[in-house]
């Protein structure tokens, strides 16, 4: 199952997590990326929505390709954010923990690089360098969490 | 061929407009032909499109380089550096 979403609202990290622990897998790895911009007050994040579309379900059947994977969920958020808001979600469910730890990862890293999405400060609130993506902009990867019982 | 034409990121920030129908002349047939092309129109388009390197492009919604043709494509989108995540 790979379920790719683009979308102005917020979303629930752990609402999206349950549903992969719900697929009884013996890992889930998630991923969440924040705006940790402080000094900006608000920003715009813009997108080609055909291609975006596209671009983001490619990578998920990339991963589901190499990795023993039951899902991929991914979450991305566009139009106008305030610092510490939420971005974007990436979560997958896996047969083992390294192949989720190494498929979160993975999805995240391929989304930074190809994923036709970008961030314009609102002119007048921020530093357009300040929003660049980096570690200081998103949180790693979490560790798997293995099913319970 | 009429073509239609998408800006995102800086480029659409630079130009001012988020895209436009082109016609480009027939020796235009890589994406680098058609980034010198929109150069030659100077102003805003001889700035955004100074240097073609940082110009990123695709072809009917796949990744491409300066060195792709779009010979028969759809549409064509030019934009600077992606920014997800």
């Amino acid at each position: 199952m790979i379920d790719i979403r683009i979308q102005l609202a917020d979303f629930d990290p752990g609402g999206l997590t349950a549903r992969l622990e719900a697929l009884h897998r013996p890992a889930v790895a998630t991923f969440t990326a924040i705006a940790a911009v402080p000094e900006a007050r608000e920003f715009r994040i813009d997108h080609y929505p055909a291609m975006a579309k596209k671009e983001l379900a490619a990578i998920g059947e990339e991963a589901c390709a190499r990795w023993p994977l039951a899902a991929v969920i991914v979450v991305h958020r566009h139009g106008l954010l305030k610092p510490g808001a939420r971005i974007a979600f990436v979560g997958v469910a896996a047969e083992d923990a390294d192949a989720a730890q190494e498929a979160c990862a993975h999805v995240t890293g391929q989304i930074r690089a190809r994923a036709p999405f970008w961030r314009r400060v609102i002119p007048g609130s921020a530093r357009a360098e300040g929003l660049r993506g980096g570690p200081a902009d998103a949180r790693p990867p979490a560790a798997p969490v293995p099913e319970l019982g | 061929m009429p073509i239609d034409l998408h800006y995102f990121g800086d480029v659409r920030e630079g130009l001012g407009r988020d895209g436009e129908r082109i016609d480009p002349p027939s020796h235009v047939l890589t994406i680098a032909d058609l980034v010198g092309w929109l150069a030659d129109r100077g102003d805003s388009y001889a700035q955004v499109f100074a240097e073609p390197r940082r110009i990123r492009a695709a072809v009917d919604l796949e990744h491409a380089g300066l060195a792709d043709s779009f010979f028969g494509a759809r549409e064509v989108a030019l934009f600077s550096e992606t920014r997800a995540l």
